[in-house]
């Protein structure tokens, strides 16, 4: 082979840490005493050493890395798409679990080497090809023979005395090596050249790291250092949790989250996914009138699931009006506006909040402490996104610590519960007896109808859950 | 497990898609420079678009479900606000919001359809006023191209955290700018970061083939999911509704499906015939949706 192992940019090497395991696995592959058990192929009068069959290959993988016979076949699959193994006969995608016999790559071929695979090795590969086949190329090889012929005309003589001198150097090795050495170079060309069809495995997608010159180059100026001394001061001071303590938060949350989860406990009546049913979506809306009772339920888990959901928030509102302070959330929600407006409302957001909620006499004064309100005063005289921020901290945890808890206490939220929507607990994966059409919904974006009405889940629900159950 | 729906559509290379706040629309985008919304319930594609540019590897769907952003080699990000009249293309409303010197890797909306948060290979992540195209806030620290991003679920602060090729995750306070914590436990490209439902950790995909689970109070790794087996990078990971269960897409076209607390595989998933490029959980959690380079993209629940 003409080509010679350049040393590719670093970057390139390290996008395909996968090749590097590959071969790790194939090496023990081939390790005399743990590895696969070779076996030695007759084909007619020749006999090639050092084969082995797919299921032999499968079945090491299965029980060298424990996985099961379907991971190990497409695991195999990969590595002969690689190009790490290879099949004497029939070069295939895929690891065959009959007789075929396979053989391992030689190192000298392997993808990891990522040599540049030039034009011209191609053209002499196939020019051999060509030679030996006399003439009869096939496909899409034939195809490329011809294009290179056009394209590199001026070295075509080079490129057939090169073939014809490396057939004539193989005539004189032993028929079996011939062989072995043709099955290298044919595995190594379909890697670097695939057939139509096939996708190439090489590619990796747009070039990562490459740019330098078009990355932000931070300029390492003495505010650099500063900052970078401030980062780390800030980090050694933090105060840190231990990790039992996060487990034990993560084993909390999820046992209260894991029967809301559909994937893992399902949902009722039915996940819309499984029976083309999407009664489930039309019962929880965003803005249903009669919510589900998993759904009150998890307003209880945290004040940040009772605001995130519409119908959740509206109850507590009301239930707000009720102890008039109301005005928090209010001044909470103008908060939010603000915060994730557009840019050219943020003067007259900022504005209107402060008519209403902080000036002094205002409407729907909110109370926060003195020093809170002096440092937000302060910082509307020049009114940014998150000028408020402050304030909206000390309402938002105002009405977490007192508000909610009280809310979660409340007649209103116990008569919540007892009103919400129950399922019967029937089985939970419901067999469509009846093939329902899949019902598009409205797009959000489309303009709105003129009265919005809740889609109607109360005519459907729990009658078409008894009819499929 | 296994495949519900199977949208097939893109001519190229599905590289990223997200889900519509109604739980059954998405928005996916391919290297061909189509962005397509689907209804993925019925599986009819409702509006499409080509970008100028190829590789379009970033696509997010507003809030409100009014409009889509995407952006790719092309270095700017994109709004296309979603139009249902006929005789109005989609290409004409395009708004150009984010202006990067190398490719966008990734794209979200923070909680309105006014601001983008974009992650760029030119080494920053940066904030946009969607309605100004005006630069907000940029983010400096990586060292390398960024891949990834995702925004804190948190009740009061602004954070996100982003992934890079430097390894790093990092985690940034989006009013200051700072870089609030970093993470470098990774041997390769971070090449996804999401955060756990409660907010208080994140996982990361990495091509050393390795998912990390970090914990941003303790401040440190605190799980590895990993298989001798698994031998190609997780390009894309996703936690379940509960956070029990983190879905990875990995790039040797499966998709495994982890156990966060106990650190086991729970099950593969096979069925694409080329490497998973992204992966997402549906808003309510009843089924995920992974996109590959098989150009095509299936639900799974």
């Amino acid at each position: 082979m003409a080509a010679s192992p350049e040393t590719h940019g670093g970057c390139r090497r390290a996008q395909m840490p996968h090749l590097s395991k590959m071969e790790r696995v194939v090496v023990s592959m081939q390790d005399p005493d743990q590895g696969v058990k070779m076996r030695s192929q007759r084909l007619l009068i020749t006999v090639i050493p050092h084969a082995v069959t797919g299921s032999d290959v499968v079945e090491w993988l299965i029980q060298k890395l424990c996985i099961s016979e379907e991971e190990a076949l497409h695991l195999g699959a990969l590595l002969v798409r690689h190009g790490y193994l290879y099949a004497l006969r029939d070069p295939r995608p895929a690891l065959q679990l009959d007789q075929t016999l396979y053989r391992f790559q030689t190192p000298y071929f392997w993808t990891s080497t990522l040599w540049p695979a030039a034009e011209l090795d191609y053209a002499i590969y196939l020019a051999k090809k060509n030679i030996r086949q006399q003439g009869a190329l096939g496909g899409h090889e034939k195809e490329h023979y011809d294009q290179l012929h056009r394209r590199i005309n001026h070295a075509w003589d080079l490129v057939v005395m090169q073939a014809r001198e490396q057939l004539r150097a193989a005539k004189q090795r032993r028929k079996g090596d011939r062989l072995v050495i043709a099955c290298q170079e044919q595995t190594y060309w379909l890697v670097n050249r695939p057939p139509p069809g096939v996708p190439s495995v090489l590619e990796q997608g747009p070039e990562r790291g490459s740019c330098i010159a078009r990355r932000v180059q931070m300029t390492k100026n003495a505010d650099f250092y500063k900052q970078e001394i401030e980062c780390c001061t800030k980090a050694l001071g933090r105060i840190r949790v231990k990790s039992s303590v996060c487990l034990e938060a993560y084993l909390k949350f999820s046992s209260q989250h894991g029967p809301h989860d559909p994937i893992m406990s399902g949902c009722l009546p039915s996940n819309p996914w499984i029976t083309d049913d999407d009664t489930y979506w039309a019962m929880n809306a965003p803005n249903v009138a009669v919510p589900t009772r998993p759904r009150v339920e998890r307003w209880g888990f945290s004040f940040r699931e009772l605001l995130e959901d519409p119908v959740g928030r509206a109850h507590f509102m009301d239930f707000l009006r009720k102890e008039f302070s109301a005005e928090n959330l209010s001044f909470w929600e103008a908060c939010e506006e603000l915060r994730h407006g557009g840019q050219a409302q943020i003067p007259a957001l900022v504005d209107s909040v402060y008519q209403q909620f902080l000036a002094p006499g205002a409407a729907r004064w909110v109370n926060i402490d003195s020093r809170t309100m002096e440092r937000t005063l302060e910082g509307l005289r020049q009114p940014h996104r998150y000028v408020l921020d402050d304030a909206q901290l000390h309402i938002y945890m105002l009405m977490k610590k007192d508000s909610y808890p009280r809310f979660l206490k409340s007649d209103m939220y116990r008569g919540l519960l007892a009103e919400a929507r129950t399922l019967p607990e029937t089985k939970r994966r419901v067999f469509p007896f009846m093939w329902k059409p899949r019902l598009s919904s409205p797009s959000p974006a489309l303009p709105p109808a003129s009265a919005s009405v809740e889609p109607a889940a109360t005519a459907g629900g729990p009658g078409a859950a008894d009819g499929e159950a | 497990m296994k495949t519900r729906r199977t949208l097939k559509g893109h001519g190229n290379k599905v590289l990223c898609m997200d889900w519509c706040k109604d739980k059954r629309r998405i928005v996916s985008s391919s290297q061909d420079g189509k962005v397509i919304v689907w209804d993925s319930f019925t599986t009819n594609k409702e509006h499409a678009v080509t970008m100028p540019c190829t590789w379009v590897m970033a696509c997010a769907y507003a809030p409100s479900g009014c409009a889509i952003a995407c952006g790719g080699l092309d270095n700017k990000c994109s709004v296309y606000p979603l139009t249902f009249d006929k005789n109005e293309s989609m290409a004409a409303k395009k708004k150009s919001v984010a202006m990067h010197t190398n490719y966008l890797s990734a794209c979200s909306f923070t909680n309105s359809d006014m601001q983008i948060l974009t992650a760029s290979g030119d080494g920053t992540c940066a904030l946009w006023d969607v309605e100004s195209g005006q630069l907000l806030q940029s983010f400096h620290g990586h060292g390398a191209d960024v891949l990834c991003l995702d925004l804190a679920p948190s009740e009061t602060g602004n954070t996100f955290v982003s992934g890079g090729c430097d390894k790093k995750s990092m985690v940034w306070d989006m009013r200051s700018g700072q870089c609030v914590q970093a993470f470098e436990t990774h041997e390769s490209d971070v090449n996804s970061v999401r955060y756990y439902p409660s907010g208080d950790a994140f996982a990361s995909g990495s091509d050393d083939a390795t998912c990390r689970l970090y914990d941003l109070r303790a401040d440190r790794e605190v799980a590895i999911y990993s298989k001798e087996s698994i031998i190609f990078g997780a390009s894309s990971v996703d936690f379940s509704l509960s956070g029990r269960l983190l879905f990875a897409g990995y790039n040797d076209y499966t998709i495994n499906v982890w156990d966060v607390l106990k650190g086991a595989r729970v099950s593969i998933l096979f069925g694409h015939e080329n490497r998973v490029s992204t992966l997402r959980v549906s808003p309510d959690g009843t089924a995920f949706c992974s996109g590959s380079w098989d150009h095509t993209l299936r639900v799974w629940a």
